[in-house]
């Protein structure tokens, strides 16, 4: 944070800091890149490659998250103990995911006896 | 014996050195303001929230039974889950057509595309140039309200339901889903489907009316007097998270 520096001063106006917006294209890039390639593998891979495709799609948006919250939002650039605040209880959240997905499988057994 | 006086004063050197660790208060220990803390801290909790949608889908989809067979033979029926891109398969004025998920791509281009605006309008507050920050905000609110169009239209799309319908077992015919019915599938499909992306898009509804109370400001220069555009920041802060959830969204409910 250091914009509380700036103090108010009408000359600034005058003549703007060139915009450094490569890292902002950079991400952009990847993220169409990676959404394209998802779109093409919906189609290109067989059904029969499923849980395959399921891992590709997840770890993809995995990706796309990274540049995201990463990029976009400036949590690469931020302190540790910020970063890991945010990520370490996301983290947890998989765990959630895990177990109740199994638990529907359970559920779903219970009611349909397969 | 004799005591000391107990209104003796205490020699300087020996009080307790004023504490002044990272934890101490009076400082930034993560080097962010307290608003934009907040604000990722308020992201977090929104996260837990899209997160027990997205894991209620997941239970939701396992507990029911799942459709066996070629996908070229699908057909719908409440008896199974559908295939998603069986169901998101239309375009708007491509009537009858069978183009799966082109739709909720091109949804999903423009959220990110208004992220990217988003991005440029922050990093044009760090150089302090009103113009771009303007430009920039307005490009944002644009984008935000086409992909919140695309969604009333493909929520009009799913509830009104294909020319056919579905057959039921007792005769009768169901066109469309609602909350109590669903011609696609299993009624909890169409719930977790409004659900899911209703709460989004609300997200997205309160994203756009934040951008344009930001507009407003920005160009009646309140940010500019006040020294630095944080509040912008605070808000991109806000818009990315409404894109990086969509993100999620798209995979779980409409790849997978």
């Amino acid at each position: 944070m250091d914009h509380t520096a700036h103090d108010f001063d009408p000359s600034v106006e005058a003549h703007h800091a060139k915009p450094n917006t490569r890292p902002i294209f950079i991400a952009l890039a990847w993220i169409v890149g990676i959404t394209t390639l998802e779109f093409a593998i919906a189609f290109a891979l067989p059904h029969t490659m499923a849980t395959l495709k399921n891992s590709i799609f997840i770890v993809m948006t995995i990706l796309k998250a990274f540049f995201i919250v990463g990029e976009f939002m400036h949590l690469k650039h931020e302190t540790k103990g910020l970063i890991w605040t945010i990520l370490i209880p996301m983290a947890l959240l998989i765990w959630l995911l895990v177990a109740l997905v199994t638990e529907g499988s359970y559920i779903g057994e219970a009611i349909f006896n397969r | 014996m004799s005591t000391t006086t107990t209104t003796q004063t205490i020699p300087a050197a020996t009080l307790p050195e004023p504490r002044s660790g990272s934890w101490d208060g009076g400082n930034e220990p993560f080097k962010a303001s307290y608003g934009k803390l907040m604000m990722w801290f308020f992201l977090l909790t929104d996260a837990f929230t899209f997160a027990a949608f997205l894991t209620t889908y997941g239970l939701m989809r396992q507990r029911h039974l799942a459709y066996v067979g070629a996908p070229k033979d699908f057909t719908f029926s409440t008896a199974y889950w559908p295939i998603p891109e069986k169901v998101f398969n239309s375009f708007p004025g491509l009537h009858g057509m069978d183009i799966p998920l082109a739709f909720v791509a091109l949804m999903t281009m423009i959220l990110i595309f208004s992220s990217v605006t988003m991005v440029l309008a922050v990093e044009a507050g760090h150089r302090m140039d009103k113009n771009d920050v303007q430009k920039w905000l307005l490009w944002t609110i644009l984008f935000g309200s086409m992909f919140i169009s695309c969604q009333a239209w493909e929520w009009g799309h799913f509830i009104t339901g294909s020319e056919h319908g579905l057959k039921m077992a007792d005769g009768s015919t169901i066109f469309g889903a609602a909350l109590t019915q669903n011609e696609y599938g299993p009624v909890l499909f169409a719930d977790l489907f409004f659900f899911i992306t209703g709460f989004h898009g609300f997200h997205v509804f309160s994203g756009i009316c934040l951008l344009t109370w930001c507009f407003i400001a920005t160009t009646n220069g309140t940010f500019h007097k006040r020294g630095h555009y944080e509040m912008v920041e605070k808000i991109g802060l806000y818009w990315h998270f409404v894109d990086l959830v969509w993100v999620f969204v798209f995979t779980f409910f409409y790849l997978i």
